[in-house]
């Protein structure tokens, strides 16, 4: 079916499958691996993308649901420029570790900082309570937060 | 020793940003998963939903006729190799032959043009199973009746590295023993008896990155991209079953996303090869997560224990039975079951221990390494019958445990045997109890424990590395330590970067590829900083004499003369930068100076178990707790973690490392299982099996950094990153206990802590908790 979408700022017109997903869509046909594919039961948040500017799960998500909608995936949110203060606060607050769940995360938060949905700690937990990360604890990644948010 | 020395380390204990923080945050950062290559073709495994039956017939001829499919490798296709592997036991058909022995083993994969195509064909492939009755249990496993599920006498593999092995006795497929003292004597003198039966659950360490692996089967041999932790064993694994030379075997390795033991030794790696061997193309295989939950997890645990004491406390004896549940092949449980054994006693100073260590075979997934394996398992029972002895003698768990623990430079084992003691155990378990409020008063339904232990780290102790200068200043460390997640990368470019007296910033650190990376022999144990980082260490002082050489000639003076300082050779006044001192090394702007370090068993030692370990790594929490009585719900308030790391190199990343293992620690305490039913994961996915999410964090959590520069690695360093996950459990389960609620069954669900209060709350039970 005929999908016209824009991804990452760049408007495109392609055929999709109806079953196929948002994140087979970018990974496989745009080349764009850096929403990663883990739970895929929308638990853990490493696929996730903005479409419309809400955080999405594109591994349960299917492409045709673009349709006529933005989506931005972190290849294009690291050419954005307020991606620096994000890179920086995840950076110095070593807030990651092995990298897989960073995009999505990074991605939650600047959904959550858009919305003005990232002024408390409380909003912080909340807001990140979909994504998973096995590696910092999380603790790191609420420093980062905090950062942001302040 | 000369005046030009630098005093003080300007790289080594600087938390420097990660390396690969830019890389990772832009989602630059390549993974197996992300990557392609020309031709390549898409897997799929056929696995056994039985957890236990004969394979009658595997018929792929409906699955070969789909438009796609490339291949179908069976059993069949494996006559031409001896198709067993295995690094401790070759127990492990590469697809089961005439046997499953458990639901999820392979049994046929499918190499297809994509992946939608694989995946319909591999449903094509006929199987007739004759079902068999499954040892889903260690119970059912460990009956005298029970048929034994590999009759096959299996041969030792390359890695073993526990001696040789005995004679098996039924299911079991490894056994440790550790005795000292006259226990029998110990016991009747007696004043304290505790003693119990617990049980662990199988754990899955999740790494958020599946198994993956590219193979590539060509007229050179095989080349592999695979998120391995050990790509070396992988290397001779992979040789030794294909009948290669261990330089035909070439194993790439990117970034991994986390590993936690989970990626450690060989897992999908032989399927891949023979895969693509059958198809004569690349083939990617990347696990769904129920997949990588069958591929490998932690060892389920029986576990009976008695400790007995003096009438003022003193631990006098230990006696430990335990069994774990390996699966359906053994994998590392032998490692993991003789550290288990190592970890039983617990480090005090025992007059008799005897611990008797069972790996058994069970009709349930193979069970592997988890990040702190063996200690995770038992610190928390031998703490909380530490924590019985002191209430019953009536005296402060803190203050027995100083009296009681081992010091350092004392034996560690009882036996005498091995490393002895290279930390200070009773200021690590004091800061704890200090960070969790230790004394203060307290509310009814709040406790506070402390916990310690000691985990057999640091593996085989062989490494190698090269560092490499280049014309330009900045220079390549080249090592086997694969970067998944723990911030190797950063950590050896800063060790080169102080022996070479230049900025990290100019030191670049690449991933393994053993074609070309030195050897190192595993990603594990907490080994990399310590052993590799030393490797490192070695290859770059080694750069830095060269230096001092070339330098010393144009001066004409002895080489102990020439001082080395922000990229340059200096003496009196004079200072020549590094490149030019390559450019006058070789006459012209090129060449580069690149030398190798090595770490091997010292001593004449051989590096085995027995000699080991390389050093051990301290495993000490404390923690607060409230337990809501009337629905089991525990709340973590204070959580302390100690980082005892000798020296910090990089003191972020240390903690860092010290957070994640601090809450794995906490899901392995309150909520992770995977639920075997006859043998079945029942939980198969991340939706009913829970890890820990932020919700989870405790109110308050220290991560305490002590550095007494006792290790043996560089700058007195030593292993991080997995003691916590052994200790906060503990710390937990002896908090429980601390509040009236002893348990001896992990996960602590809410239900079985509010069963537990209900039998402890019991007028008549009240005090007989320690009769089971």
């Amino acid at each position: 079916m005929d999908l016209a979408t824009t991804i990452n700022g760049q408007e495109m017109h392609v055929e999709v499958e109806p079953q196929e997903l948002l994140l087979d869509f970018l990974r496989e046909r745009l080349g764009l691996t850096g929403a990663k594919r883990s739970c895929e039961v929308q638990v853990c948040g490493t696929c996730t993308v903005l479409v419309d500017g809400e955080p999405v799960s594109a591994c349960t998500y299917l492409a045709a649901d673009a349709h006529e909608r933005e989506v931005l995936t972190i290849e294009g949110f690291a050419r954005l420029p307020d991606f620096e203060r994000f890179e920086e606060a995840f950076v110095c607050h070593a807030a990651l570790q092995c990298g897989y769940c960073t995009p999505g995360l990074l991605l939650t938060l600047k959904s959550l900082h858009d919305q003005n949905e990232l002024r408390s700690e409380e909003d912080i937990r909340h807001g990140l309570d979909g994504s998973l990360c096995r590696c910092t604890g999380y603790w790191s990644i609420l420093e980062a937060a905090r950062e942001l948010a302040g | 020793m000369t005046v030009l020395e630098r005093s003080a380390l300007a790289e080594v204990g600087l938390s420097r940003p990660r390396k690969d923080g830019r890389e990772k945050v832009s989602g630059q950062a390549q993974y197996v998963g992300d990557m392609e290559m020309a031709g390549m073709l898409h897997g799929k495994v056929l696995r056994s939903p039985h957890a236990h039956a004969q394979i009658i017939l595997v018929d792929p001829s409906a699955a070969l006729e789909l438009d796609g499919v490339v291949a179908v490798l069976t059993g069949a296709d494996l006559q031409d190799i001896e198709p067993y592997y295995g690094h401790a036991i070759k127990d492990r058909p590469i697809v089961a032959l005439d046997r499953v022995r458990f639901a999820g083993e392979p049994v046929a994969a499918v190499a297809a043009v994509d992946e939608a195509t694989a995946e319909a064909a591999v449903r094509l492939i006929e199987v007739e199973y004759q079902e068999l009755p499954a040892l889903g249990t260690l119970e059912e496993a460990l009956a005298p009746n029970a048929p034994k599920l590999h009759e096959r006498r299996p041969k030792l593999g390359l890695f073993h590295g526990l001696g040789e092995l005995g004679e098996q006795r039924g299911n079991v497929c490894y056994r440790h023993v550790i005795a000292a003292g006259d226990i029998a004597r110990v016991r009747a003198d007696a004043a304290i008896t505790v003693e119990g039966t617990y049980t662990f659950p199988a754990v899955y360490q999740y790494a958020m990155e599946t198994h993956a692996t590219i193979a590539h089967y060509h007229g050179d041999g095989v080349t592999l991209w695979a998120n391995c932790q050990h790509p070396f064993l992988v290397q001779a694994e992979i040789a030794d079953l294909f009948g290669l030379d261990i330089g035909s075997v070439r194993i790439i390795v990117p970034y991994l996303g986390g590993g936690f033991g989970s990626k450690s030794y060989t897992k999908m790696e032989p399927l891949t090869v023979a895969l693509a061997r059958k198809a004569g193309r690349p083939v990617r295989i990347v696990n769904r997560v129920e997949e990588s939950m069958v591929t490998t997890r932690r060892h389920g645990m029986r576990c009976w224990m008695r400790t007995t004491a003096a009438a003022d406390g003193t631990p006098l004896g230990r006696e430990v039975h335990f069994w774990m549940d390996t699966g359906a092949y053994a994998d590392n449980g032998p490692r993991v079951t003789a550290t288990a054994a190592d970890a039983a006693p617990g480090p005090y100073r025992w007059h008799a221990v005897d611990v008797q260590a069972e790996c058994v075979y069970c009709n349930t997934p193979p069970s592997g390494s988890y990040r702190a394996f063996g200690a995770t398992h038992l610190q928390w029972i031998g703490e909380s019958q530490l924590d019985e002895v002191a209430r019953r003698a009536g005296i402060d768990p803190l203050e027995l445990r100083r009296r009681s623990l081992v010091a350092a430079g004392d034996p560690v084992r009882p036996d005498g045997t091995g490393k002895p003691l290279d930390a200070d155990l009773v200021g690590d378990v004091e800061r704890a109890a200090t960070a969790v409020g230790w004394g203060e008063p307290r509310r009814r339904w709040r406790g506070r424990g402390v916990s310690v232990g000691l985990l057999a780290a640091g593996a085989h102790p062989v490494s190698r590395a090269s560092v490499r200068l280049c014309s330009d200043g900045s220079a390549d460390v080249y090592v086997g330590t694969t970067e998944l997640g723990q911030g190797p990368r950063t950590v050896m470019s800063q060790i080169a970067a102080e022996s070479l007296a230049i900025s990290s910033d100019l030191v670049r650190v690449h991933g393994a590829d053993t074609r070309f990376t030195p050897y190192d022999r595993s990603t594990g144990a907490s080994r990399s900083t310590t052993i590799a980082g030393l490797a490192v260490k070695r290859a770059a002082d080694s750069v830095a004499e060269r230096l001092r050489e070339t330098a010393a000639e144009i001066w004409d003076i002895e080489p102990e003369f020439v001082g080395l300082a922000e990229g340059r050779a200096v003496f009196s006044g004079e200072e020549i930068t590094y490149p030019d001192l390559i450019a006058r090394r070789f006459g012209f702007r090129g060449g580069e100076i690149i030398e190798g370090g090595e770490v091997r068993p010292t001593d004449g030692g051989t590096g085995s178990y027995a000699e080991g370990p390389h050093f051990w790594e301290v495993c000490v929490a404390g923690a607060e707790i409230e337990v809501e009585p009337d629905t089991g719900e525990i709340t973590v308030l204070r959580l302390a973690t100690i980082a005892d790391v000798g020296k910090a190199i990089n003191p972020q990343l240390v903690k860092r490392q010290d957070e994640g293992a601090a809450l794995q620690g906490i899901g392995n305490a309150l909520f992770e299982e995977m639920r075997l039913v006859d043998g079945v994961v029942a939980n198969d996915n991340l939706l009913e099996y829970r890890v820990p999410r932020i919700a989870d964090l405790p109110h308050r959590m220290t991560s305490i950094i002590v550095e007494n520069e006792d290790g043996p690695g560089p700058y007195g360093a030593k292993g991080c990153g997995e003691g916590a996950l052994a200790a906060v459990p503990a710390a937990i389960v002896c908090a429980l206990g601390d509040a009236g609620v002893p348990m001896r069954e992990l996960p602590l669900t809410p239900e079985r802590v509010w069963r537990r209060i209900q039998e402890v709350t019991k007028p008549t039970s009240a005090k007989g908790s320690e009769d089971d």
